[in-house]
């Protein structure tokens, strides 16, 4: 019963913290544009003449999406076109259960992992679930009875499998490494300090080639610029050009929530997800020969920030290519994840294994 | 048994990268081009016809609405055809002024157009920078002429206004900002790659392919054809100034592209050759006067005092600025039936009043003896010509614009068919199509 209730509330405390900064991105995403482009950005939106730096627009934005018409074209088909949103935000929103956002919490002599379902194929499922998502993009694309809807349809659909595909042949080098699907396992593992207990042993230091790779194609996977091919809002409109209100915003939620997920994952893969470097579970160890000890739950506090401050400059960096870079088109998109991504990846593969046996 | 069949995509005229004002309707074979019928006129607003109900001095508002992103390029084309149907010359300075001014707007309609094309193809930040740099000249521009779009700036036989007080040191600090930006978005797309690639071997078309459908300007340069009305046949005081004209060599979007920003370098060039070049205008002798308001001189004159007059300024309103006595003889051509006297004048006695009322009423005005007339300046976008045809009365009798626009809208389809359906955003940006001049 204990363990049902624990669970139930960290599920339900993941989905509302993905959601909160899902929501803020469109704040963030706003007010990062501004800076970059010397402009102010959002600032109008007031309650009682407050205006807390252009924050009130998250709540304006809801509001205007959830009173505007739900409109359904002529000669679509219905059931499906209802569907597609609810398929895009869903399957996006699921990855996250996988995804540990703490180390290990000791409460009352229960030790609990910080992840709202602890798999053992952890990594796999979020790959299926993020596969999934697709279906929302095609759906919407097909269902909508539209010319510009339908090329973003095939076109996302074209796009994500192929990168789909060097997403996962980049982190299979990761995996290699450190041996488990698990990701909390994985977590755990790249704690390990290489070259004397200076440099700790994260995904970014032992697998760079894979970091670039896995960066690349999870940027294509969020479907923004430079990969917005299934949106290209100024070429084909999008996907999803016939949807309105709320429904549109699902998709648009999907794409940030997308990007949250994928800042975690690479927070998670790379940068040693909640490790904070020379942190213990008992204390700072530092390689000079300090040394500082921690109770349980600093030390956990302190896990939960450093994973979110990684996701945040994940977030950061995938929002200033996307102002910063024009779109690219089918055919460079094509060739960039068949022909250099793809061989890069398996490349990847073939060193790592190799470099694994000749350490053995 | 499979059945074949192309996918006929209607873009525009409300789609984003359409700008309002164009229809294209594609066949599609998946993202390539089969066909592309481009259909124009959403922006017909009759300005040739307009034209014709009015005196000619009333054509200008008219003229700023043509290439809405660079409106004194067009002001200045309408006054020298009106100009040599006259037979006039305007004083040196009038023709340096409307240099300096032609070429700052050759600068922000390049500016504009590289933007534009930058943001569709989803490079929002430079479009931005680009925009930023605009906003520089346009503070120039609104400087002297009081206007940012609709500016209507060059009248018959000169010019609305002189340049302001230390107008040359501000256009300098000026020109030094917009270099800048140009480095800045010079580096943010030139050495971008996935911007290159998108604009390299995109959109080609042959100098013979060129020539033949009538293209000038940045989009026959890119070809490799050195024409520019600017050096082929010079008018204003072009002879007189050093400039290159860039051209590319393959005729795709990206030359166009350097095209553009070269020829913003050799503007920004002109215009400063020109601030060292132009002759002081102000004339010192006689004016030991006061200042007095218009309407205390208009009294004073009715009066009979014209005498007590001659030698006092006459205090204007901000629109009227720069077009006193002091200001008048050297931006306005000395023909008194073509161009309006000085305001002294017009307030101060009954010769100048009378002076004004002919030029100003209906069936008096600016009478171009009967003829034709054909005078082509060098547009933001090509050649922009006016041919005007007067029967001796106040207003033309005919007015056809040559638009730049209107060739290059034609050639589109070639430069389309056989590219992909992306690839309709960057070479319809690289035409420039400014929709008010190409309806008109």
């Amino acid at each position: 019963m204990n363990d049902v209730l624990i669970k139930f509330i960290l599920s339900a405390g993941t989905l509302l913290i993905v959601f909160g900064i899902a929501g803020l991105l469109t704040w963030v995403e706003r007010k990062q544009s501004a800076l970059m482009q010397d402009r102010i950005g959002a600032n109008r939106a007031t309650i009682f003449g407050f205006k807390a730096m252009g924050l009130f627009h998250i709540f304006a934005d809801v509001l205007k999406m959830l009173s505007k018409e739900e409109f359904i074209p002529e000669g679509a088909n219905k059931f499906l076109f209802n569907l597609a949103p609810y398929l895009s935000i869903t399957f996006a929103l699921v990855g996250f259960a996988a995804i540990p956002i703490g180390g290990e919490l000791v409460l009352n002599g229960h030790a609990i992992q910080l992840q709202a379902a602890n798999l053992n194929i952890a990594l796999i499922y979020i790959f299926a679930m993020m596969s999934m998502g697709i279906y929302g993009v095609v759906l919407a694309g097909f269902s909508s009875n539209n010319n510009y809807a339908f090329l973003g349809g095939i076109r996302g659909a074209a796009q994500m499998i192929s990168y789909e595909i060097t997403m996962a042949a980049a982190i299979t080098g990761v995996i290699m490494v450190f041996n488990t699907l698990d990701l909390q396992m994985l977590d755990r593992a790249q704690g390990a300090y290489m070259f004397g207990g200076w440099i700790p042993k994260w995904g970014v230091f032992v697998q760079p080639l894979s970091f670039l790779l896995f960066l690349t194609a999870a940027a294509a996977e969020t479907k923004r610029i430079p990969f917005d091919l299934p949106e290209g809002e100024s070429e084909i409109i999008g996907y999803f050009v016939e949807y309105s209100g709320m429904k549109f915003g699902m998709f648009f939620m999907a794409d940030l929530v997308e990007t949250v997920l994928v800042a975690a994952l690479m927070t998670t893969l790379f940068l040693g997800g909640w490790q904070v470097p020379y942190l213990h579970p008992d204390g700072f160890y530092f390689p000079w020969g300090g040394h500082m000890a921690l109770s349980n739950l600093p030390v956990v506090i302190l896990g939960v920030l450093s994973f979110f401050i990684k996701v945040s400059f994940f977030i950061w960096t995938l929002m200033a290519v996307r102002w910063t870079f024009p779109r690219f088109r089918y055919d460079q998109l094509m060739n960039l994840g068949w022909k250099i991504l793809l061989p890069a990846s398996l490349v990847n593969i073939a060193i790592t294994a190799v470099v694994i046996i000749f350490l053995r | 048994m499979t059945q074949r069949r192309s996918m006929l995509l209607n873009v525009g005229p409300s789609h984003p990268a359409m700008h309002g004002v164009i229809r294209i309707i594609m066949e599609l074979d998946g993202e390539k081009i089969k066909g592309a019928d481009v259909e124009i006129g959403y922006l017909h607003r009759a300005f040739e016809k307009m034209c014709e109900t009015v005196m000619y001095s009333q054509c200008f508002p008219y003229t700023d609405r043509l290439n809405y992103v660079s409106p004194l390029i067009n002001n200045a084309g309408f006054a020298l055809a009106v100009e040599k149907l006259l037979g006039i010359d305007i004083p040196e300075r009038a023709q340096y002024i409307r240099v300096i001014m032609s070429e700052i707007s050759r600068v922000t309609d390049h500016l504009t157009c590289i933007g534009a094309t930058a943001m569709e193809m989803g490079a929002m930040t430079a479009f931005l920078y680009m925009i930023k740099a605009r906003e520089f000249l346009y503070e120039l521009i609104e400087e002297i002429t009081g206007a940012r779009l609709t500016i209507s700036y060059v009248r018959i036989g000169g010019v609305k206004a002189d340049l302001t007080q230390g107008f040359a040191d501000r256009a300098f600090q000026k020109i030094a900002k917009v270099r800048k930006v140009l480095i800045e978005a010079d580096e943010m797309l030139t050495r971008n790659r996935i911007f290159s690639d998108r604009m390299k071997d995109i959109g080609k078309i042959s100098p013979e392919d060129a020539i033949a459908y009538g293209i000038t300007g940045p989009f026959l340069r890119s070809t490799g054809v050195s024409y520019d009305v600017r050096k082929a046949s010079p008018y204003l005081i072009y002879d007189k100034l050093e400039f290159e004209v860039p051209l590319g060599s393959k005729g795709d979007n990206l030359d166009r592209y350097f095209v553009r920003m070269a020829e913003m370098e050799q503007s920004l060039r002109i215009i400063e050759q020109c601030f060292v070049q132009i002759p002081d205008g102000e004339i010192a002798c006689g004016l030991t006067g006061e200042v007095i308001p218009a309407a205390q001189m208009v009294d004073r004159a009715k009066m009979g005092e014209t005498e007590e007059l001659i030698e006092d300024e006459v205090a204007l309103d901000p629109t009227l600025q720069g077009s006193t006595r002091k200001y008048h003889d050297a931006i306005y051509a000395h023909k008194k039936d073509v161009v309006l006297p000085a305001k002294e004048n017009t307030y101060g006695n009954i010769e100048g009043l009378m002076n004004h009322f002919k030029l100003v009423m209906y069936g008096h005005g600016i009478q171009p003896p009967v003829g034709e007339t054909y005078f082509p300046v060098e547009g933001a976008n090509g050649e922009l010509g006016f041919y005007i045809v007067s029967d001796g009365r106040d207003q033309p009798w005919r007015v056809r614009v040559h638009p730049p626009c209107f060739a290059i809208m034609a050639a589109l389809p070639k430069c389309l068919i056989g590219g992909m359906m992306a690839d309709l955003i960057p070479t319809f940006g690289s035409v420039n199509m400014i929709a008010g001049e190409l309806d008109r």
